[in-house]
């Protein structure tokens, strides 16, 4: 330990991933809020009602599922014109602004023959896409 | 002399109204549960606009909390909302999930730029976490509800009794560097501005804390729960990183591992935005109030607090899976 001025220890790598993290998080954010006032606010027409809500939200999802006939997977995708799915727009993008911080420092890797890391951002990066495909099923 | 002490008086003053405004948020969300508990409203009796709101205070309040007890929003999310709101517990670990992820992901760069989070240390780490997640999300939404519910209870009390004994280790001695950790350049130097020191770090028992990793990954998945309560024991005690840099680093993990187990949630149908959006807003808010009072409040009295919290919420989660207390 040493008495220092501040200065920056941080890898290159790590500056390119903490910039795509932070636009990742405030552009999720803001579709989120975005999105979940016009589900609440009625600009978007909900394909369950809100007053409804309180009768569905107790049930398994899995039997929400059934009641409802909510789609599974990425076919929400197709009802993102509908407010109860617009909000769920917010919540993937956040959940998959990681892929591209992986995708954007692998680069860095390469360039400097770090063949370890670049294999380990190869391997984060699939078990992220086989997360996000909705090959992977279960249920009640 | 006698600036001095009015300013050692308004210091104190201000201690006492931070330290009682957080005592207050305590027992209110104490009182408050224990009624939603006995005289909960058939769901049907209370607006969804009624719950929604509810849902947002509640999260303001506990984002107030989580900050300076040094806790995750999600683990106290969880069984708090699972206990106390009519929401099933699968929608309430998707939006569980959100608010660790949504924290983690607010937090996430400027604790890498500054250093306190290292991606070598958290890539090998995460990559194993977020595969076991994966599998824990799985299970979690195929077994029954009230067994998930008995093992919630079950695991916040284990994380009572870890808080409780936990000791913290600023800056671990760590001899010599694994194997492992050597072949991954697994070290860094951060700028500690506490003390204006530059703190030079390495980790040792790399594959004990990776073979960890996997279990913390998988309770992650199964609960919803960000699980910075047993990444930051493992980097900081078994594997010798700083205390800031394990929590700053243990933040930065459940980016990418809590990420994995949402998509699960989200693919299954077990995400409402009705239930999500309220709680992630609620808990960035209050932990932003959080981060402010940091300074003037005292975190052991708030720690106490919350583990006081975190036991009636296990044992109410154990007691309403067993069907005790419905």
């Amino acid at each position: 330990m040493s008495t220092i001025k501040k200065e920056s220890f941080v890898s290159e790598e790590q500056l390119r991933y903490a910039t795509w993290l932070s636009w990742g998080a405030r552009s999720g954010l803001l579709i989120l809020v975005l999105s979940f006032l016009a589900y609440v606010l009625g600009w978007l027409p909900a394909r369950i009602p809100l007053e409804q809500m309180p009768n569905m939200w107790n049930l398994s999802s899995h039997e929400y599922l059934h009641q409802t006939g909510a789609p599974t997977g990425w076919q929400w995708l197709s009802l993102v014109g509908q407010g109860d799915f617009a909000g769920l727009l917010g919540i993937a993008w956040m959940s998959g602004c990681s892929l591209l911080c992986l995708l954007v420092v692998m680069p860095i890797y390469s360039r400097r023959r770090d063949w370890v890391f670049v294999v380990l951002c190869v391997i984060a990066l699939l078990v992220q896409l086989l997360a996000a495909s909705g090959i992977l099923t279960a249920g009640h | 002399m006698l600036n001095g002490v009015v300013s050692r008086l308004q210091n104190a003053g201000g201690l006492l109204k931070a330290n009682a405004l957080v005592l207050t948020l305590t027992l209110s969300l104490f009182t408050a549960g224990a009624y939603a508990a006995e005289s909960l409203p058939a769901p049907g009796s209370m607006p969804w606009w009624g719950w929604a709101l509810a849902l947002f205070v509640t999260c303001f309040f506990l984002g107030i909390v989580a900050v300076p007890s040094g806790v995750g929003g999600g683990v106290l999310f969880v069984p708090i909302v699972g206990g106390f709101f009519p929401f099933h517990l699968d929608f309430v670990r998707g939006a569980g999930l959100l608010v660790a992820l949504a924290s983690a992901l607010a937090a996430g760069p400027s604790l890498l730029r500054g250093g306190l989070a290292d991606l070598r240390l958290a890539l090998p780490l995460a990559v194993l976490a977020s595969a076991s997640s994966i599998a824990g999300a799985m299970i979690g939404l195929a077994i029954p509800a009230a067994l998930v519910q008995i093992a919630l209870g079950g695991t916040i009390l284990g994380i009572v009794v870890l808080m409780a004994m936990a000791k913290k280790s600023e800056f671990p001695e760590v001899a010599q560097p694994d194997r492992l950790s050597s072949v991954l350049s697994i070290n860094g130097i951060y700028h500690d501005a506490a003390s204006n020191q530059k703190i030079n770090w390495q980790v040792h028992r790399t594959p004990q804390g990776l073979a960890l990793f996997v279990g913390i990954g998988f309770l992650a998945g199964l609960f919803g729960m960000g699980a910075g309560w047993a990444n930051v024991p493992v980097l900081n005690l078994l594997m010798g990183a700083p205390l800031k840099v394990s929590a700053g680093t243990s933040s930065f993990i459940l980016t990418l591992v809590d990420s994995s187990a949402a998509w699960i949630y989200l693919n299954k149908g077990a995400v409402l935005a009705i239930i999500a959006v309220p709680s992630v807003i609620g808990m960035m808010l209050g932990a932003t109030i959080g981060a402010r009072l940091l300074h003037v409040l005292k975190a052991s009295v708030v720690r106490k607090m919350v583990i006081s919290l975190l036991l009636f919420a296990g044992l109410r989660a154990l007691l309403k899976g067993l069907g005790i207390w419905i």
